[in-house]
């Protein structure tokens, strides 16, 4: 029900990322969504991709420090009030939200947003009984 | 003007009579009360006796920072803690700090020093003496403060912060001389352009600074935006604090006062005594020190020593203004840190082997101290807040180990140059 999402330390300085994606690039790894949470000495970037363990081996060779971590991968209609109703039923359930951000690709009238929460489990229940789709590693690969 | 002109103008020959009946009684007293004394000079085979001339200080072995951490907290104390009515302390490594303990005698004896000091810079019964050194366990603060009431003046203790409300007191009470380190009173000179008010309008007439390396261009523009003369004073806790030595108006060196310390210059690695005008390691010995006294302390400042009488009257000899160590040692805003201090601090917060850099700096006349560390894997996580949590734990663990305020940087792993295996660990951008 998870996906692995993986994080990498950079600091705040020109060719850092650049250097992250030529690693990917020569692994022929697929980055299919990414984003970057930046303070003002250095950032966190965070990806999805489609071959998490050779990216994680790959990166920490390249000397950066590197985690993955448990993501949910939700499906919203894209629509105005699609992402509204996904968050609304976290409110409810009393779920906060750490972060998030969307995927590249889409399915149809379908956006894909990534969601890190603080109780994982809690999250899954209540999206799933309210009958929102959630996205496994699987299904994102085939994308 | 003197404060104390038979101790200060004391010819040569008595100083060395004075000396060494002093020396004698001070060995006498450490063999005597002090286990750690008593224990290396029976290894050496020597007896208390054996000292009978000021030549034979050098039979003595040496006393280092070290001895005081190995007999933490009063091991080397000479005196039942009854005798002892005051505690000061220098940092240390993590929770283990340098005390140094004084009896009453030692404290009146501290003020004394203190005392000539002042007249050195034109102090008087009337004077307004406004002491902004940290008040403490720092000696800064309390060693002036005492001084200051010997001599009988009017003491200001504003201790160091708050620099305008320290501009409005030093202004509406005509504060004459300023006690603090001498990079506070550049950052004071620049407030009051901040606050628009002219020197002029200010009663001051001398600083006396201290507890941190400055140079002659500093002391030029110190005197220059205050107008005033601003004079160097020397002090480390081990030996007493501020008031070991001290400039008179001739600034040409600090009068070491040699009826309470006899100084030794020497080759800080062969160990021998270095002839005056020589470069080497200050050493000193202290000749009527009850609580805490050392022989031959190893104080790891470099100067040269100078028997030159001096124009100002005064006999007691003068070291060169201090510029250098012989170890690794920074003082940041008058603070002694050494590096271990705050790698020990890393390897608390769970880093086996910390790879760190410390950044020194004096930014608008203040020194800053940013400390980068390395993100290893061990302490990355993928919250933007648990990494700001790593910064502000270490930051907050070097405050309550050193009492100084750090900027801590994260940085990528291989960011700190290594050199056949020893890391680089201290940039100091400083210009001394």
């Amino acid at each position: 029900m998870f996906v692995k999402q993986i994080s990498v330390f950079l600091e705040n300085k020109p060719g850092r990322l650049s250097e992250i994606t030529r690693v990917l690039s020569e692994k022929n790894i697929d980055i299919s969504a990414i984003s970057i949470a930046d303070t003002t000495q250095f950032g966190i970037l965070r990806m999805i991709v489609n071959k998490p363990k050779e990216a994680v081996d790959a990166i920490k060779e390249a000397g950066f420090p590197v985690s993955t971590t448990d993501v949910l991968a939700v499906e919203v209609a894209d629509r105005p009030g699609g992402l509204n109703n996904a968050l609304q039923v976290l409110r409810q359930a009393g779920v906060s939200v750490e972060y998030l951000y969307s995927f590249i690709k889409r399915s149809e009238d379908k956006a894909l947003i990534l969601f890190r929460v603080e109780d994982p489990r809690k999250a899954v229940e209540a999206l799933k009984s309210a009958g929102i789709k959630l996205y496994g590693s699987d299904e994102i690969a085939s994308l | 003007m003197y404060w104390n002109k038979t101790r200060e103008c004391m010819p040569r020959e008595e100083i060395e009579a004075h000396q060494l009946h002093k020396l004698k009684e001070t060995v006498d007293r450490v063999y005597h009360n002090v286990e750690s004394y008593r224990h290396k000079m029976q290894q050496r085979g020597l007896l208390p006796e054996d000292i009978k001339s000021l030549e034979d200080l050098r039979i003595l072995p040496f006393t280092t920072k070290q001895d005081l951490r190995d007999n933490y907290p009063t091991g080397l104390f000479a005196s039942p803690l009854s005798e002892i009515i005051r505690i000061h302390a220098s940092s240390g490594t993590t929770g283990k700090p340098t005390v140094v303990g004084y009896t009453r005698r030692d404290i009146s004896n501290w003020a004394e020093l203190v005392a000539r000091c002042l007249v050195m810079g034109g102090g008087r019964r009337d004077s307004v003496v406004q002491v902004s050194y940290g008040y403490g366990l720092f000696t800064g603060g309390l060693g002036f403060h005492y001084g200051a009431e010997k001599l009988g003046a009017v003491v200001i203790p504003t201790s160091g912060g708050n620099t305008r409300r320290q501009v409005m007191l030093m202004k509406d009470l005509k504060t004459e001389i300023l006690a603090c380190t001498p990079s506070y009173a550049l950052y004071i000179a620049e407030t009051m352009n901040e606050m628009g008010i002219d020197r002029s309008e200010l009663s001051l007439k001398t600083g006396i600074f201290g507890a941190e390396p400055w140079t002659e261009n500093m002391r030029n523009e110190i005197q220059a935006k205050l107008g005033i003369k601003a004079l160097d004073i020397y002090g480390l806790s081990e030996v007493i604090g501020p008031g070991v030595a001290c400039e008179c108006g001739e600034q040409e060196g600090l009068h070491i006062f040699e009826d309470y310390f006899i100084p030794e210059i020497i080759d800080p690695v062969t160990e021998e005594p270095l002839p005056p005008g020589e470069k080497g390691e200050l050493v000193i010995t202290t000749i009527d020190k009850e609580g805490l006294p050392v022989i031959r302390y190893r104080t790891r400042d470099i100067t040269s020593i100078n028997y030159e009488p001096c124009a100002c009257g005064r006999t007691h000899a003068r070291i060169e203004k201090l510029l250098g160590r012989t170890d690794d040692m920074l003082i940041i805003r008058g603070v002694n840190v050494f590096p271990s201090q705050i790698e020990s601090v890393l390897m608390a917060a769970g880093e086996t082997e910390p790879h760190y850099l410390l950044i020194v700096d004096r930014v608008d006349n203040l020194d800053s101290l940013e400390v980068w560390v390395e993100v290893s894997e061990k302490l990355f996580a993928d919250e933007v807040r648990k990494l700001e949590d790593v910064r502000q734990k270490i930051a907050s663990d070097i405050y309550t180990t050193l009492g100084i305020s750090v900027n801590v940087k994260l940085v990528e792993p291989h960011t700190i140059e290594r050199s056949e295996g020893k890391a680089k660990r201290v940039i100091d951008k400083r210009k001394m």
